[in-house]
Formats: structure tokens, C-alpha cells, sequence
């Protein structure tokens, strides 16, 4: 699926899951199935939008801050994958 | 809670009273408007997924002020001072983030809204956190809906030293009236009404359009949309709250560190049992020292009404049954007050706190592995208190495979129904051991909800989990007032009960009792007798072969708090005399067979009722009152064989 990921140029695009904690990233596409596509939409997790990730274990959901830090959001490990940003400098 | 949980309906269409629905995101304040609206007393909570229904409520409006203003000439002075007020009906809806439903409760909500039922639609925002929260608004206004935004928490923006414009943002929102509000102190609340209800009297919303571009991409292709939904949020809450200032500045970074620990792969779920386990001592420990007093006050009341009847000189017939009957009967239900509201006091400060979300995050591993996801945690968590809001809970989950199989093991969770048996039994059999053993009851209905969890998720409904995905709310601390208010609400809940099913109850098996004419009452050979002697013989395997504890199972099934009540009433003994004339009919591994039964067996009336009307069908809570019933007198006959075998008294 292309989103907004096209005009990115050559910086890497990651997946949530492999993102660590303290990292932020602006989130350029959300991929997979038009339901947990759509949950990820109304949660904030949109293209263009900034996330901070606060905890990423590889285990459990990944926690994140959005809405300039006024939100946390668990996405549960199966979601984060579907989710590809790029990394910002802090 | 219990069976008069409210399960409103909502009345029917009525043109000559204006309906305003009221929407917004979790945690935007909703709830709490509508409380101070309708002067209802909902539960709030801090995490998303409290409200699942849509609750009606009834409010008083100021008229709108332009046409008064206009028709204020032509009328006669209505009296100095009083404003003309309308009647009109607030529909608390299930909170959203958009317009898409993705789970039941919020399919509840879109489908109301799309009824076209309500006149107007009073959008709660919490200015706290705007970008976010206009998206829905967006959403709304796309949808064509007449709105009314309510800028709630405005006193805590004010506090940032920020002067919010609401004007910028009404006209940003193409002329929506912005109301400015905070839902704790009432301010600007009365205004958002009667902005809402002068929509409702028919002025339609206005047009508005996100512009998408021309791009073919963006048309249908759900993130580009959203995006540019997103911007334009971005931009109206700059706006609104100044340049450069979207939201305001975010959660202080201390309770991240909070996060972290408490969904740590290993300490959070160490965490996780310690506050369950803290739970269930908080019950028995501030709970138990208090049914004492509890039965010594009842004692009292009772001897009270006798003396009254003696020297009313009622029959002995009306006196009898009066003292012995309705008095022991509720009492032997009611002397469990302070326990039930220990354990409502306990898990209200665990919803207000906001760990229940961070409890369900946590816990998404293991849930998973059971074939059920993190968000099931909260309903079941919620069973503790009473199976029927648990189920309705069970609404949040998004997908219809989790819902079922929640709404079947939930029963499985040891409600505040089933405490007393277990306190009761425990007390007079087990002594210094008595937390030990209700504590092992309450963890097989815990061990057997997994079971039943797993083997119906991978056996009879194969499939995926939905994927776990939760806001987290902040913490905060649990105010006082809230939390005793909203024990106090469950607790009512179950005097409440004692004062009408189990005392309907009571009536019917002192009927049972004293029938056929002239026999002793409550004996064998009376119809009540009868009944228990035929239940008992499927019991006898689970050493459990008399009438009268055949009778009382047959009573608790209307409502588990019965059972104890009617082991009063069938051996003729009160709150304070019944541990020990339990002695003369039950061992201590009888006990325990009835525990684990009365634990396991069908689930109470109440909880079949809301089974059939949140499945839609009849199949599953006969599935689920069949397989429990089968599940119950198995378990328990395995329990009381298995303690024979090991050599205690049968």
C-alpha cells in the first residue's frame, strides 16, 4: 500500500515493532486489512502523525505517546507491524 | 449489581419531546455531563469502555435565547424571573474515537446516532487533549449530523494560561456553536444544552466538507483521508488554543516510567496478582470484623418486630412467618453487606485509578494464549463484582468470536452473589484456614474460566484474537467521593435485592414449606421437601444427598445470595444461628463439595437474561446453563470422592 511513504526519499522506513523505546518516529503508512486499518486511523495512528515509543519489550503491545505526548496508546505486537514510519532526531 | 441492572430501553420516538444524544471520545467527561445534566448517577470510570449502552436520561433546557428574544413581545410575562424551560430526553451514548463501529458498543452508538432519532448531538471534547478529539468531531459533522461541541476541561487549559477561542474554532468548524465547559463544576453546561436543543427544534447542521484533494489517492484509500482529517484537527486546534499549541504540553514523563513497570514482561504480571490478591484481603479484611455487626443489628430488629407482633398479637401464623420467614431470610442475605461492599469499594478504586487498562495490557499475552485477547481481562475482571455488567461489557471486544466466548466463561467468575455461601461455609467448617479455602474457590472458578476459555476458542470457535489495541488513560488519583459513591450504588444494588427477589423468594418457599396443608412446616414430606429430596438424588455422588440442600441449590438458581437464605429458612435458623446448625448436616469436605457447586453450577437468572439478550438467541445461555450445571456436579462429585479416597469424613 503506498501512502504518504512515497515522498520519504531514501530514509528507511520501519515498523513499529522494531522501533525501541525513547525513539520517536512520524508514522507514514498503515497497512493491512480495512478493520485494524480503520482501528489504527481513529486511534490517532494516521500518516503524517508524530509517535514517541515509551515501551517496546518485544513481548507484550508496544506503548506510545502521541498527540504531542497527551496520549498513550497500547498497540498490541500483531497492529505494530502493521504500522511503518520513519525515525525522527529527538 | 444484580438482575435490576438497568438493561434501559429506549422509548419510542416522541416528536413533542426533543432528544439530544451526547458523543464523544473515552475519558472526554461524557458520562459526567450527562450526570449533571439528567441527575442521573451512571458509573464513570477511568479507562475507555464504561459506558456500553445507550442510558436515557431527562433534563430541563433554557429555550435558546435568539427566538425568545424574538418572541418575547408577543408573549405574556411568564413571571419575573423564570425562564421557560423544556423537558427534553439526554441520551448518554457508548464513548468513540470515529464513526465506524468497530466494536459492539460503538455500532450501538453509530447506529443511534444514524436513527436520526436524536434532534441534536452535543459532541464532549476534551479540550485537554482537542487535535485528537475533533477528528470525531470531523467525523460527525461529515456525516451531516446537527452538533453542538461542548469544550469540556476548559478550567484546566486556563489553568496552562492559555485563553481558548472558541469562536476560531466554531467558524473553523463551519459555524458549529462551541460551547465552552467544565463537566466537574457544571460551568457552561446549561448553555451547551439549550444550544443543543435549539437544533433539535429543526435548524439543520451546516454543510461541511473535509477538502480531500483531487488526488485519486485520496478518495477511498482510508490513511490518506484520515491524514487529511488529522491536518485539518491540527489546524483548527491551533486556532483555537494559539499558534504552536495543538495540544497541550503532555503527561509528565514520571508516569511512563509507571507504565513501563507495571506492564513489565515479568514485574507487571507479578503486579497484576499482588493487586488482585490485595483485593480479595481488603474484602475479607475490612468486610468480615463488620458482618458481625452487622448480624448483632439485625438480631436486634428482629426480636424488635417480634415483640411488635406479640403485642399487636398478630397469629401466630403471620408472626411466624414475618420472624422466621422474611426476617431470616433477608438477614441471612443481608449480614453480607459489608463484605459485598468491601469488594465494590476495592474494584471501584482500581477502575478510577486507571490501571484496569494497563491490568488488560498486560495481561494480552496470557489471555491471548488462551485464545481470547487483553480486552476480554476487563470484563472478567468486572464478574467479580457481578456476571451481568461483565457480559454487557463484553461489548468493547471487537470481534463477535471474543465476545461469545467471553460472554460464556464469564459466569465462571465467583460473583459477590456466591460470597456469602463461601463465608459462610468457610467460617463454620474451616476456621483458621477459612481465607485459604475461599480464596482456592475463587481461584478454580479463575482456573476454570481459562479452561472453558481455551477449550471453546480453539474447539467450538476457531479463530483469531482481534489484535490488541487500547488508549491507556491517565493516572490519577481516586477521588473519594467517586469511589464510595460507586460502591455504594452496587451495594444498594444488592439490599435492593435482598428487599425484593429474595424476599419474593422467601414468600414462595414458605408457601412450599407449609404445603400440603398440616404438615410441620419446612419438613420433608412438605412440597419444599419434596423438590429438594428429588434435586438431591443427582447430588448424592457429590455427598450432598439431603433435601434440604437440594432445595436451596434449586433457589439459587433464581439468584446465588439465595442459597444462604435458604439454608436459613429450611433449617429454621437465622444469620447467627445457622454455622451451626450447618455442623449437623454438612463434614467439612461436604462443605467444600458445596462450595466448589454452588461456585460452578448454572448461572443465576439474571446472568441467563443477559446472556440470551446479548447473544440474540436462546442456544447460548442453554449452552451455558447446560454445560455449568454438567461442569458443577462433575467437579464437585470429583471433589468429594477424591476427599474420601484421601481418608477425610465424609
Amino acid at each position: 500500500m503506498i501512502g504518504v511513504g512515497e515522498a520519504v526519499g531514501r530514509q528507511d522506513i520501519l515498523c513499529l515493532s522494531d522501533l525501541a523505546a525513547g525513539r520517536q518516529a512520524v508514522v507514514v503508512a498503515v497497512t493491512g486489512g480495512r478493520g485494524a486499518t480503520a482501528r489504527l486511523l481513529a486511534l490517532g495512528l494516521a500518516p503524517g502523525r508524530c509517535v514517541r515509543v515509551v515501551k517496546n519489550d518485544r513481548f507484550g503491545p508496544v506503548i506510545l505517546a502521541t498527540d504531542s505526548g497527551s496520549t498513550r496508546l497500547a498497540v498490541g505486537r500483531g497492529l505494530a507491524l502493521k504500522i511503518r514510519l520513519i525515525e525522527e532526531a529527538d | 449489581m444484580g438482575p435490576f441492572f438497568a438493561l434501559t430501553k429506549l422509548v419510542a420516538p416522541n416528536p413533542t419531546v426533543r432528544i439530544v444524544a451526547l458523543v464523544g471520545n473515552p475519558n472526554s467527561g461524557k458520562t459526567t455531563i450527562f450526570n449533571a445534566l439528567t441527575g442521573e448517577r451512571r458509573d464513570t470510570g477511568n479507562r475507555p469502555g464504561v459506558t456500553v449502552e445507550c442510558v436515557e436520561g431527562r433534563a430541563l433546557a433554557r429555550r435558546a435565547p435568539a427566538p425568545r428574544v424574538a418572541a418575547a413581545s408577543a408573549l405574556p410575562a411568564r413571571g419575573l424571573g423564570r425562564e421557560p424551560r423544556d423537558e427534553i430526553i439526554v441520551v448518554d451514548l457508548p464513548a468513540a474515537y470515529d464513526f465506524d463501529g468497530h466494536s459492539e458498543d460503538q455500532a450501538v452508538a453509530r447506529d443511534y446516532l444514524l436513527s436520526g432519532r436524536a434532534g441534536a448531538v452535543l459532541n464532549v471534547v476534551d479540550a485537554m487533549n482537542l487535535e485528537r478529539n475533533l477528528y470525531l468531531t470531523i467525523r460527525l459533522l461529515e456525516a451531516g449530523l446537527p452538533l453542538v461541541v461542548a469544550l469540556n476541561r476548559i478550567d484546566q487549559v486556563r489553568a496552562l494560561g492559555l485563553s481558548p477561542d472558541s469562536e476560531a474554532l466554531s467558524l473553523g468548524l463551519g459555524g458549529v456553536p462551541v460551547v465552552q465547559t467544565v463537566a466537574l463544576t457544571g460551568e457552561g453546561l446549561e448553555e451547551a444544552l439549550a444550544a443543543a436543543a435549539g437544533l433539535a427544534d429543526g435548524q439543520a447542521g451546516p454543510a461541511f466538507r473535509v477538502d480531500y484533494g483531487s488526488g485519486l489517492e485520496a478518495e477511498g484509500h482510508l490513511p490518506a483521508m484520515a491524514a487529511k482529517r488529522f491536518e485539518l484537527a491540527a489546524r483548527l486546534a491551533r486556532g483555537c488554543l494559539g499558534p504552536a499549541r495543538s495540544t497541550v504540553p503532555g503527561r509528565p514523563r514520571a508516569t511512563d516510567l509507571v507504565d513501563r513497570v507495571v506492564t513489565h514482561r515479568y514485574g507487571g504480571v507479578a503486579i497484576l496478582l499482588a493487586v488482585m490478591w490485595a483485593v480479595f484481603k481488603f474484602t475479607f479484611s475490612v468486610g468480615t470484623p463488620l458482618i458481625t455487626l452487622v448480624s448483632r443489628l439485625l438480631s436486634v430488629a428482629g426480636r424488635l418486630v417480634e415483640s411488635l407482633a406479640e403485642t399487636a398479637g398478630a397469629p401466630d401464623l403471620v408472626r411466624s412467618f414475618v420472624v422466621d420467614g422474611l426476617m431470616a431470610g433477608m438477614g441471612s442475605v443481608l449480614v453480607f453487606l459489608p463484605l459485598v461492599f468491601a469488594l465494590f469499594l476495592a474494584l471501584a478504586v482500581l477502575e478510577e485509578t486507571g490501571y484496569m487498562a494497563r491490568a488488560s495490557c498486560v495481561s494480552d499475552r496470557f489471555m491471548r494464549a488462551l485464545g481470547l485477547g487483553g480486552k476480554a481481562f476487563i470484563p472478567l475482571v468486572l464478574g467479580f463484582g457481578c456476571n451481568v455488567p461483565a457480559i454487557l461489557a463484553a461489548r468493547t471486544l471487537e470481534n463477535r468470536r471474543d465476545r461469545l466466548a467471553t460472554i460464556l466463561v464469564s459466569p465462571f467468575i465467583s460473583c459477590s452473589g456466591r460470597l456469602p455461601v463461601y463465608t459462610l461455609f468457610a467460617g463454620a467448617f474451616f476456621g483458621a484456614r477459612q481465607g485459604l479455602v475461599v480464596f482456592s474457590v475463587y481461584l478454580l472458578g479463575v482456573v476454570m474460566a481459562a479452561a472453558m476459555a481455551k477449550l471453546v476458542t480453539a474447539r467450538v470457535m476457531p479463530g483469531e484474537s482481534a489484535d490488541f489495541l487500547m488508549e491507556l488513560p491517565s493516572y490519577r488519583w481516586p477521588s473519594w467521593r467517586g469511589v464510595l459513591r460507586q460502591a455504594w450504588g452496587q451495594a444498594w444494588m444488592f439490599i435492593r435485592k435482598a428487599g425484593t427477589i429474595i424476599a419474593a423468594g422467601v414468600v414462595v418457599m414458605w408457601v412450599l414449606g407449609s404445603l400440603p396443608w398440616g404438615v410441620a412446616y419446612a419438613s420433608r414430606d412438605s412440597l419444599l421437601g419434596r423438590l429438594g429430596a428429588a434435586v438431591a438424588v443427582v447430588l448424592r455422588p457429590a455427598g450432598l444427598g439431603n433435601w434440604e440442600t437440594g432445595a436451596a441449590l434449586v433457589f439459587g438458581f433464581v439468584a446465588k445470595e439465595f442459597v444462604v437464605a435458604a439454608l436459613g429458612l429450611v433449617h429454621g435458623a437465622g444469620a447467627q444461628a445457622l454455622p451451626a446448625l450447618l455442623a449437623a448436616h454438612f463434614t467439612p469436605l461436604t462443605a467444600l463439595s458445596f462450595m466448589v457447586l454452588v461456585l460452578l453450577y448454572s448461572p443465576c437468572l439474571a446472568t441467563v437474561a443477559a446472556i440470551r439478550k446479548e447473544t440474540g438467541s436462546w442456544k447460548w445461555p442453554a449452552l451455558a446453563a447446560g454445560y455449568s450445571l454438567v461442569l458443577g456436579l462433575g467437579m464437585a462429585t470429583a471433589v468429594y470422592q477424591l476427599g474420601r479416597v484421601l481418608g477425610m469424613a465424609g
